[in-house]
């Protein structure tokens, strides 16, 4: 498993970049892992929005929200489209890498 | 056991609820506990059978039965639409204006397709190149569209997660091959399957075993393809972020929600209308005397028959619990399996729970069906298996050495997730 060091901090990410540890997670290393994702920047409070309750949905349900889910949350403020121009490549799987959350789960 | 009635009400006479409502209606004489079930028809589908109607290998008639039939005595139907549900008073509002008051609350209202949620989905298209085959009427209108269709591009395309039995599109795709093949015009098609998923397998194991087969059948994958509209003028799903998918005939899995009267009732259900559930003891984080079976239910496992399926065991020795004033102690793995239609007679068979991926071996034990391998043998058990489930699992029959955990002594044990 790849070792990164985000923020000073040595992370064990697994071979597709998702953190293998959600609880190494803090906010410090989110502007790192947005600049190597190719995350449009500068970070908005939108942007935090997504990341803070992609990582409570994480821990409440024990996986990450689909994107539908996160358009229709109360909890976030903007719609699947402009998810999209938060998150260009698919917003579930970026945000989820940023977030410092596995990738969220298919079934086989 | 309590000194007065109690009534459970199970909302819903699907696949859960028959099975909760049969089993308790078993356990419990009537003078302990009433049993009434709720629903808006009369139409139990075997919903697995739906895949085989578009292909004729299924007729509509032979896989739909009267909901109330599937009942035992001693347990009152009511054909009625839920309206709302006041979790507060406990009472549940039909739509004929009965109010149902109740000691525990058993929901069982499974997952609705929503079509109208995608921009364009029920345009002019929908239905003459446009279908879906996830319900009765869109299953046989398919069945007359793949008559006709000779050549061109055919897009089976899952809108978004989650889905009912999350494997049946890509059934759909290697029948659609098969099909095709039998009748002599395969190469002038061009099979197609998008997925929102990052492949269309995602777990390690699984992905080694069965990432050939689509290679071997021609079926071209789109990974990661989010629809967010489709143009039926120019016959093209659009993804968000502007990627497009040409179709001539497009099979597309709707997004699912919960029943409508779950975003009806005040604190009963999430964003997507499905109901906050405890993973292992299926009692609702709503309200402790309101327990959830199936797809209705938000827990992170497949919305599958077999779910429902080995729930139900957990499901009854916890409401049994409850009533009992007892800790609930049964606890649900997240046990799923299903068998997987690869065409020309033949089948896989996958067994996985919350933490283990689907593994190859055998299952349940060393000798019985061969799991993550196409084998005839699991075609058979897919065909057979509706027998089962009107005469064995509806009534609430338990099956010899089958319980509700994942088994793993016929298992590989190659890593574990």
């Amino acid at each position: 498993m790849p070792i990164t060091n985000l923020a000073g901090v040595d992370v064990e990410l697994n071979d597709e970049g998702f953190f293998v540890d959600p609880h190494q997670w803090t906010t410090d290393m989110v502007p790192q892992l947005a600049e190597e994702w190719g995350v449009p920047g500068p970070l908005t409070d939108q942007h935090w929005e997504v990341l803070h309750f992609m990582r409570q949905e994480f821990f409440e349900k024990g996986t990450g929200p689909t994107v539908r889910k996160l358009g229709k949350s109360p909890d976030i403020s903007v719609g699947v489209k402009e998810l999209y121009q938060l998150f260009p490549d698919g917003p579930a799987k970026l945000a989820a890498r940023c977030a410092g959350i596995p990738k969220p789960k298919g079934c086989i | 056991m309590a000194d007065r009635q109690r009534r459970l009400v199970v909302l819903g006479a699907g696949t859960g609820g028959t099975l909760a409502a049969n089993r308790l209606r078993k356990k419990f004489p009537a003078s302990e506990l009433a049993i009434d079930v709720v629903d808006g028809d009369n139409d139990h589908v075997y919903q697995p059978g739906l895949l085989f109607v578009p292909f004729g290998l299924a007729e509509p008639s032979e896989i739909v039965r009267p909901r109330s039939d599937q009942l035992h005595d001693g347990i009152d139907f009511h054909l009625n639409p839920v309206t709302r549900v006041d979790v507060d008073a406990d009472r549940v509002e039909l739509g004929d204006g009965t109010v149902l008051d109740y000691d525990v609350l058993l929901i069982a209202t499974g997952s609705v397709l929503q079509p109208e949620e995608t921009e364009g989905l029920l345009g002019d298209a929908w239905m003459d190149s446009v279908f879906t085959f996830y319900d009765m009427e869109g299953a046989a209108a398919l069945r007359t569209a793949l008559q006709t269709f000779t050549e061109g591009r055919l897009v089976v395309n899952v809108v978004d997660m989650p889905i009912k039995c999350p494997v049946a599109p890509l059934e759909f795709a290697f029948l659609a091959d098969w099909y095709f093949t039998e009748k002599g015009v395969r190469e002038a098609i061009t099979i197609v399957y998008a997925t929102p998923l990052d492949g269309a397998f995602t777990k390690p194991v699984a992905s080694n075993a069965l990432g050939s087969l689509l290679e071997e059948k021609h079926i071209e994958v789109v990974t990661e393809f989010n629809t967010g509209e489709v143009d039926n003028e120019r016959k093209m799903l659009i993804g968000y972020d502007g990627t497009e998918v040409p179709f001539d005939l497009a099979v597309v899995v709707p997004l699912h929600g919960g029943a409508p009267y779950v975003a009806e009732s005040d604190e009963l259900g999430d964003e997507l209308g499905f109901v906050p559930t405890d993973n292992a003891t299926l009692q609702s984080r709503v309200r402790p005397n309101i327990f959830v079976i199936g797809d209705a239910a938000d827990v992170p496992t497949s919305k599958a028959g077999s779910v429902t399926h080995f729930e139900g065991e957990v499901l009854i020795d916890n409401i049994e619990s409850f009533l009992a004033g007892q800790p609930l102690e049964a606890s649900y793995d997240g046990h799923a399996n299903c068998f997987i239609e690869t065409g020309f007679s033949k089948a896989l068979l996958i067994d996985f729970n919350y933490e283990t991926e689907p593994l190859p071996g055998h299952y349940p034990s060393r000798f019985g069906l061969p799991l993550l391998k196409e084998s005839r043998i699991n075609h058979l058990g897919k065909l057979m298996f509706q027998s089962f489930y009107w005469h064995g699992l509806l009534p609430g029959r338990d099956i010899p050495g089958l319980g509700p955990d994942m088994p793993d002594r016929g298992k590989e044990a190659i890593g574990s997730s």
